[in-house]
């Protein structure tokens, strides 16, 4: 037997799965509930009430990709400057949150944040009236930098520590100092790492349900919040469908994107 | 003459396309060792995996002692292979990698341990049995793979350029150790190397191949001293190769002189290729009527010193143990024997 | 000097930001009131009404046999599959590569809700063995991901190699190239649980029937509020996971060291 026949169960698996319900969801979203071709669902989409949602998914998204960059690629370079023992200790102590339930997590943030949570405890000792800090943007985003901060730092860190030391030595030798160096040379070296991250966080931001539905409460509706709603409340499937059509396109169209960026492909472990 | 163990009978292999191996018709006798010498991509280690039965050929067929072994597997052919970078399996120990093949033939517990200890003691790494891979050396590593091949007895061993990632004074040891181990065992070798030196050094026979095909083959001595064309003349050794005019039988014109030679059998006025070796030159102070060239270049080579002397734009290549200075006017001049004529190849 | 300190403070804010929703999860564990608004006393009986309370014994009972099974099936196939698919050919091999990345580069809830509609399509009962289904699939991928990197540093000559000396192309699989590959495909059926374990998206949108695991459960209660005994789990849980990723980094920087 050819050593290629292993592959075969998986490849019927994936086959059933994973490729043919995609085109299931594609069948829905161009055909009626009487199953006749239409582009209604498309066309419905892009009612301003619909574009907002999604405008606002991407908006918010955005912002916790670029506060996560901001955070976390300083903590990344941090971490891999330390030695390697202190690297790893670091490193570990960053994904062990990543191991406890992300809904639980959340779940902490809104114990935090509300109207008689820890914050507003705390300022009403200085005699500050509470603030209404849950149910905003601004929980919503912090939501997300808090769940998804570890896939920024993560892809970083593994392309810092691999940046050969004597290309550092080497800027340093032609008389460049720290922050030239940094500028010229290790900040370019390690760009796959910043696009992978922001591929890793980019994406499962533009898409929760959860974050926005817990922090954000109902009235932040999210575009994934838009397609639970079409399959779990109101049962529009077709409806849904277009949407999740939609969505995809979006993120693959985005990682295609950030792909043209990445000029040497080598990939970013997940771990 | 020893009787043919292999035959290999118009191999052809073709990789998407590529032609990798062109009709080779091959025989190797019982107790030979066999070089397959030649540039990379000339179909070498190709033609080793056919023999090893890691490939199938695209047609021809391959004989192993009379019985057509073509489309046999590897598992079940009486010959065994030390891969070029040794392929030792980094879970198992020494003593379980040289065991390995025995184990599969059930041989029993006992008589394991007394032959993996005959085969260390072969190879010098006596008392090695419990060593991992990873603590091994280049080299060691090199000896546990020949062990783990020559543990099984096989008739024919198969070596793929087994010694070309250790250093060079530890290749020429592991050379002479190779030839001697061949000569003990009485065991058929093939060895493939693009090296010249180490295939003329240890081998019995050499098969040039270049581009998929065989160029020539033949004794080290005949190979070297009567290539058989240009690209060999070239390969083999360093060579001088000139266009030349055959005027007659052992008389050719090269840079415009006249030259007595030894070959015969060509038209007249056909255009050939000279090759003549650097040491084989004759250089003098004195005019003898012969090229007139001046030293452009000298650079002392340890046993001697080698001068580019330029004769009519031509930059011929000189070894001598006396070395004249560079802008000395010199005569040059070649033995009859020593000029090797060769038909044109397109 | 001002950078190296200005360094640690930030390090050190960063983690009290990561750390400080577990660690007040941790305290209100220990809260004698119901009420997460304030810290009444000090009591462990919510540990003990933990181990009595049906619905979240429930949750971890499926959330932990979901995982099992799914990770079992997604590494014992994924393995196969990166072994195939390391020995296929060019065109074949990067459609089944891309076949591998699209439930990882597609969102969760994309892939949930597709097979939610498979499932009903093929008048599948939504409960454990559609969720179980769905965590194979999105499972499957990170193993063969995990897997294929090990076979590419592999040797290609190891496996003729036992050929060679006379293996039958099983036997060599078995005892050379998997354990050869053995750490690709620990850590993939270790990244397979966990993502199993941690799903909350997929496993909503395929479940049914009343069958929840833990996130689903966490899930549900956030809105109302969540019983102090699922603080009391967690922090079970996060210090065994704590123990248990300290221990194994402990044992991988000794043998590095000893390595050297």
């Amino acid at each position: 037997m050819k050593r290629q026949a292993y592959s075969i169960p998986y490849l019927t698996w994936m086959t059933i799965f994973a490729v043919l319900p995609l085109f299931l969801v594609l069948f829905y979203a161009f055909t009626t509930k009487q199953g006749s071709f239409t582009l209604d669902n498309l066309i419905r989409f892009f009612d301003p009430l619909y574009l907002n949602v999604l405008v606002r998914s991407i908006n918010l998204a955005l912002v916790s990709t670029l506060i996560c960059l901001i955070l976390g690629y300083p903590m990344a370079y941090i971490i891999s400057k330390a030695n390697i023992k202190a690297r790893n200790t670091l490193i570990l102590f960053f994904i062990i949150p990543m191991w406890m339930n992300f809904l639980l997590r959340t779940y902490a943030w809104m114990t935090i944040l509300e109207r008689n949570g820890i914050i507003n405890k705390f300022l009403s000792l200085f005699g500050i009236k509470p603030l209404s800090l849950l149910y905003t943007n601004g929980a919503v985003i912090l939501g997300m930098v808090y769940n998804f901060l570890p896939f920024m730092v993560l892809p970083i860190y593994t392309v810092l520590i691999k940046i050969d030391k004597s290309l550092i030595e080497a800027s340093y030798d032609l008389g460049a100092n720290k922050l030239t160096t940094f500028i010229k040379v290790v900040f370019p070296l390690s760009l796959p790492g910043v696009i992978s991250g922001i591929t890793m966080v980019f994406m499962p931001s533009v898409t929760t349900f959860a974050i926005s539905r817990l922090l954000g409460g109902g009235q932040f509706t999210l575009i994934g919040n838009l397609i639970e709603r079409q399959f779990i409340n109101v049962g529009d499937w077709n409806f849904g469908s277009a949407i999740s059509i939609v969505m995809m396109a979006i993120i693959l169209i985005s990682i295609a994107i950030m792909n043209k960026f990445d000029k040497d492909k080598e990939g970013v472990n997940l771990w | 003459m020893a009787e043919k163990i292999l035959d290999l009978q118009n191999l052809t292999k073709v990789y998407e396309g590529n032609t990798v191996l062109n009709n080779l018709n091959l025989y190797v006798r019982k107790n030979e060792f066999i070089t397959l010498l030649g540039p990379s991509g000339c179909g070498k280690t190709t033609t080793l995996r056919l023999i090893g039965g890691f490939e199938t050929p695209t047609s021809g067929k391959i004989f192993f002692e009379g019985q057509d072994i073509t489309n046999l597997p590897p598992y079940k052919r009486q010959v065994n292979t030390v891969f070029q970078k040794y392929a030792l399996f980094p879970h198992l120990n020494v003593f379980e990698n040289i065991a390995f093949g025995l184990r599969l033939k059930k041989v029993s517990e006992s008589e394991i341990k007394e032959r993996v200890k005959k085969m260390l003691a072969l190879v010098n790494l006596t008392g090695y049995e419990n060593r991992e891979i990873s603590s091994l050396s280049g080299g060691q590593q090199q000896r546990v793979a020949i062990a783990r091949a020559l543990v099984n007895e096989p008739k024919v061993l198969l070596l793929d350029e087994p010694l070309g990632a250790l250093d060079l004074k530890l290749r020429k040891e592991m050379q002479t150790e190779l030839k001697k181990m061949q000569q003990a065992l009485g065991i058929t070798f093939i060895f493939v190397t693009h090296d010249q030196e180490e295939a003329l050094t240890m081998s019995d026979t050499i098969v040039v191949m270049n581009g998929g095909t065989i160029q020539q083959i033949g004794r080290p001595e005949d190979i070297y001293n009567e290539p058989k064309n240009a690209f060999v003349a070239e390969f083999i050794g360093e060579s001088n190769i000139l266009d030349g005019i055959m005027l007659d039988d052992c008389l050719v014109e090269i840079l415009g002189q006249k030259f007595r030679c030894v070959d015969k059998g060509f038209n007249q006025n056909e255009p050939v290729d000279v090759v003549i070796r650097p040491e084989d030159i004759l250089v003098t102070r004195e005019n003898n009527g012969k090229l007139e060239g001046y030293v452009e270049n000298v650079t002392f080579k340890g046993v001697h010193y080698e001068m580019i002397i330029n004769s009519s734009e031509f930059h011929f290549k000189v070894h001598s143990t006396k070395m004249e200075p560079v802008g000395t006017k010199v005569y040059l001049d070649v033995e009859p024997e020593n000029i090797h004529i060769m038909k044109k190849v397109k | 000097m001002v950078s190296r300190v200005l360094k640690r403070v930030y390090a050190a804010l960063i983690y009290i930001f990561l750390y400080a929703p577990i660690l007040i999860l941790i305290i209100f564990s220990f809260n004698e009131s119901k009420s997460r608004g304030s810290f009444t006393g000090f009591t462990l009986k919510w540990y003990k009404q933990l181990f009595s309370d049906r619905q979240i014994m429930q949750a971890m009972y499926y959330t932990l046999t979901v995982a099992f099974i799914a990770s079992l099936v997604s590494t014992i196939l994924g393995t196969l599959a990166a072994i195939g698919i390391h020995n296929m050919k060019k065109t074949t091999k990067k459609i089944s590569l891309n076949i591998t990345y699209l439930p990882v580069l597609n969102p969760d809830i994309v892939t949930a809700i597709s097979l939610m509609v498979l499932f009903i399509a093929l008048k599948l009962k939504l409960g454990l063995l559609t969720m179980i289904i769905a965590h194979i699939t999105f499972c499957l991928p990170y193993v063969v991901l995990s897997v294929l990197p090990k076979l590419k540093q592999l040797n290609p000559n190891i496996y003729e190699a036992a050929l060679d000396l006379g293996a039958t192309p099983s036997y060599a699989l078995r005892k050379v190239i998997i354990p050869e590959i053995m750490p690709g495909i620990i850590s993939g059926a270790l990244l397979a649980f966990t993502l199993s374990v941690d799903d909350f998206v997929i496993s909503f949108f395929t479940t049914g029937n009343g069958v929840s695991n833990l996130s689903i459960t966490i899930y549900s209660m956030a809105r109302r509020g969540i019983k102090p005994e699922i603080n009391a789990l967690s922090t079970i849980l996060f210090l065994i996971v704590l123990v248990l990723l300290i221990l194994i980094n402990k044992t991988t920087n000794n043998e590095t060291k000893e390595m050297r």
